[in-house]
């Protein structure tokens, strides 16, 4: 508004560019600092990430080779935990949106324990996940059948530790695309005679597509990166060969990052390896979220 | 939904379809008691377990106590050279028993050739007048510490002959790197949010709003890393502390975890503020500036307000980065430059290679508890407290 900042005097003219400037700055801060961070990772990892170094398997003790296994098992991970998750957060979603009234008990204490859950700190899903997945489940389901390979931490369990450490965000992004389908569709499909659930099914749900895979998507980026949920569930720092089942334990980029950075007989050597371990981890996290927040922004323009 | 014109032949089928999406809904409820169950009832275990320890010593502990409160008194007890490699490493008897390279132990602790400057118990770098708590007397009169004394007191050694589960450094661990976090991250985010919503031309908007989005997705063990490796040492470089990790480096870490979170909320809340009291502010004849800060801020101070809690509740609970640029040292210390440990990063660091069932593992799920029930608290102020504040500021309800 300049035509009212000319007529201030001139101190107040200056607290206000400063009082503008503070808040330029901290923005310019903060995307310097993830330009800051990205620009030191591609520096340097940049080079080192090469065809070999995604394919092979890693070599003496991991500090020479390439991050394959990982980078398999965390795509397995994220695959399992999107098919666990994601017909829950749907479903929980559809019944938001579409069944519950807005101020029924029931539907307040369910958006009150969705909030909960995405405040909730991620090693606790650990701890969840080695209480009643393993412990719990894994050892019911070994008791009853006599097999031995469920009570012990697994991509299974790991899956399901992270499918409901996601399952927020799943159900925010579904049902933000619900609410952006035109009530008039739905009433137009009532009117036609359709049943409430004929409505959802052929009408509302296939005008939402995008948004279920918005919200698979940012569950996946979010499910990529998350170490401390899995760190007792099922992940491992050396592993020979890819996992073949379900119940084996598997590599993770995350923790492998973790593992290299920390725990490496000789971190110096392995810095490379380090930093095009970040990349691949952080392109893949950023590809995922990038895809969501563009789906997402032209959904809202609609 | 009672639409007298829909269609009336509800069949089974239809009826089932409905109820287990109801069922399905309350998945997310079911899995909070679950959680709060599990997580306790591995917790529980140590209290069956530590009832019977007690009733053994009884005749003994009353006299061990008045011991202990002695030997608090007199911290020049203290012997540097004798108890430093017991009392300030947990976990530097845990090498010999483990084979080479277990998951969880940490090289940080035995010497590092890539890390010199990281907290080493044996290089005997830290001052002595750190931890009071370490006299020989104490060490024994551990052994018969009831459980709630030990879980109260101010050494966390979980590992060795009288294992020792003071909270207190990890909760002043915890404090610290939490406060340095949201003392970097709530202005920085607050500010750029303000930015954002009142000052910035829209095409800037559309590019710094994913860009900061963007940092929320960042993985935690990255941005760990990023600290390990790089922020660890400009701040040494800047400020020369003799420990590279510390927790200045852990709340700078934390704060990137916090920015993004606490500058999406207080943007939605800024922008929530209706257009209406800008427009009568600017109509009086102010500023953009003095809208945005003296209008618009305090209009939208409860979910300003949430976000700082949110973020307060990002920055206690985060685990890897806590692991990664903290140091990891228990150490009843509130200077800044010393290294700290969070309660979250306890449990990460330990869970791996602790023997489950036993005391220590059951420590670590209380932990989990004091998290848990911390988070929910806080989610529950913002939630109940926050929210319907704003609402009635805003709609009169």
């Amino acid at each position: 508004m300049q035509f009212s900042a000319s007529t201030q005097p001139l101190p107040k003219r200056l607290l206000g560019f400063f009082a503008v400037l503070i808040a330029l700055t901290a923005a310019v801060a903060v995307v310097g600092i993830i330009l800051g961070m990205f620009g030191n990772f591609l520096l340097n990892g940049g080079t080192h990430v090469t065809w070999e170094f995604l394919t092979e398997f890693p070599r003496n003790s991991n500090t020479e080779g390439g991050i394959w296994p990982a980078l398999a098992g965390t795509t397995l991970l994220v695959l399992l935990m999107t098919l666990l998750g994601v017909p829950v957060g749907t479903a929980t979603a559809i019944y938001l949106t579409e069944f519950a009234k807005q101020d029924s008990w029931f539907a307040r204490s369910v958006r009150f324990a969705v909030n909960t859950l995405a405040g909730v700190p991620s090693i606790v899903f650990g701890l969840f996940g080695v209480g009643f997945f393993i412990q719990f489940m894994g050892g019911s389901i070994d008791a009853a059948f006599g097999s031995s390979s469920f009570g012990d931490g697994s991509l299974l369990w790991s899956a399901a530790t992270l499918a409901v450490l996601t399952l927020p965000v799943v159900i925010v992004a579904v049902e933000e695309s619900l609410r952006a389908v035109p009530r008039d569709l739905r009433e137009a499909s009532l009117a036609l005679g359709a049943t409430r659930l004929q409505t959802i099914v052929k009408v509302v749900i296939p005008n939402s597509v995008t948004g279920i895979l918005t919200g698979s998507i940012l569950a996946v980026g979010r499910g990529a990166g998350e170490v401390a949920a899995i760190l007792f569930v099922g992940v491992t720092y050396s592993s020979e060969v890819l996992p073949s089942a379900v119940t084996e334990k598997f590599m993770h980029l995350g923790y492998h990052l973790f593992v290299l950075s920390t725990q490496s007989p000789d971190v110096e050597k392995t810095l490379p390896l380090q930093f095009a371990t970040t990349l691949v981890l952080l392109g893949l996290t950023f590809l995922m979220n990038l895809t969501a927040i563009l789906i997402r922004s032209r959904l809202r323009k609609r | 939904m009672n639409n007298p014109f829909r269609a009336t032949r509800r069949n089974i089928g239809e009826l089932i379809a409905e109820w287990s999406i109801r069922a399905i809904a309350s998945v997310s409820i079911l899995v909070i008691f679950l959680i709060f169950i599990f997580v306790f009832r591995e917790a529980s275990t140590l209290l069956t377990g530590s009832e019977e320890a007690p009733t053994e010593q009884t005749s003994t502990s009353s006299q061990e106590t008045t011991a202990t409160s002695t030997t608090q008194s007199e911290p020049d007890v203290y012997n540097p050279d004798a108890e430093e490699p017991e009392v300030y490493n947990p976990e530097a008897e845990a090498p010999a028993s483990g084979e080479e390279g277990a998951p969880g132990e940490f090289i940080y602790i035995a010497a590092n050739p890539a890390y010199p400057h990281i907290y080493n118990p044996s290089s005997g770098l830290i001052p002595p007048d750190i931890d009071a708590t370490s006299s020989e007397e104490e060490v024994i009169a551990g052994d018969t510490l009831s459980f709630g004394e030990n879980f109260l007191s101010s050494t966390w050694q979980p590992v060795g002959e009288v294992p020792k589960f003071g909270i207190v450094p990890l909760l002043i661990g915890t404090a610290k790197t939490t406060l340095i976090a949201i003392l970097i991250g709530a202005p920085l985010g607050i500010l750029a949010a303000l930015f954002v919503a009142f000052f910035a031309k829209p095409w800037i908007r559309e590019i710094v709003k994913p860009g900061i989005e963007l940092l929320a997705g960042f993985p935690s063990v990255v941005i760990g890393f990023f600290c390990l490796v790089t922020v660890a040492s400009w701040v040494q470089d800047v400020t020369g502390v003799p420990y590279r990790l510390n927790a200045i480096v852990g709340g700078i870490g934390l704060s990137l975890a916090v920015i993004p979170i606490v500058f999406s909320i207080a943007e939605d809340a800024l922008s929530a503020v209706p257009k209406t009291l800008r427009e009568a502010s600017l109509a009086l004849g102010s500023t953009e500036w003095q809208t945005a800060y003296r209008v618009m801020l305090p209009a939208a101070a409860p979910g300003v307000f949430a976000a700082v809690l949110l973020g307060i509740g990002r920055a206690f609970g985060e685990t890897m980065i806590a692991i990664m640029a903290t140091g990891n040292a228990p150490l009843s210390s509130f200077s800044p430059f010393e290294p700290a440990r969070t309660v979250a990063a306890t449990i990460g660091s330990e869970m791996g290679e602790v023997v489950w069932g036993s005391e220590h593992y059951g420590v670590l799920f209380l932990l989990g508890v004091l998290l848990f029930v911390f988070s929910f608290g806080l989610n529950a102020v913002t939630e109940l407290y926050v929210k319907t504040r704003f609402i009635k500021r805003f709609q009169g309800k």
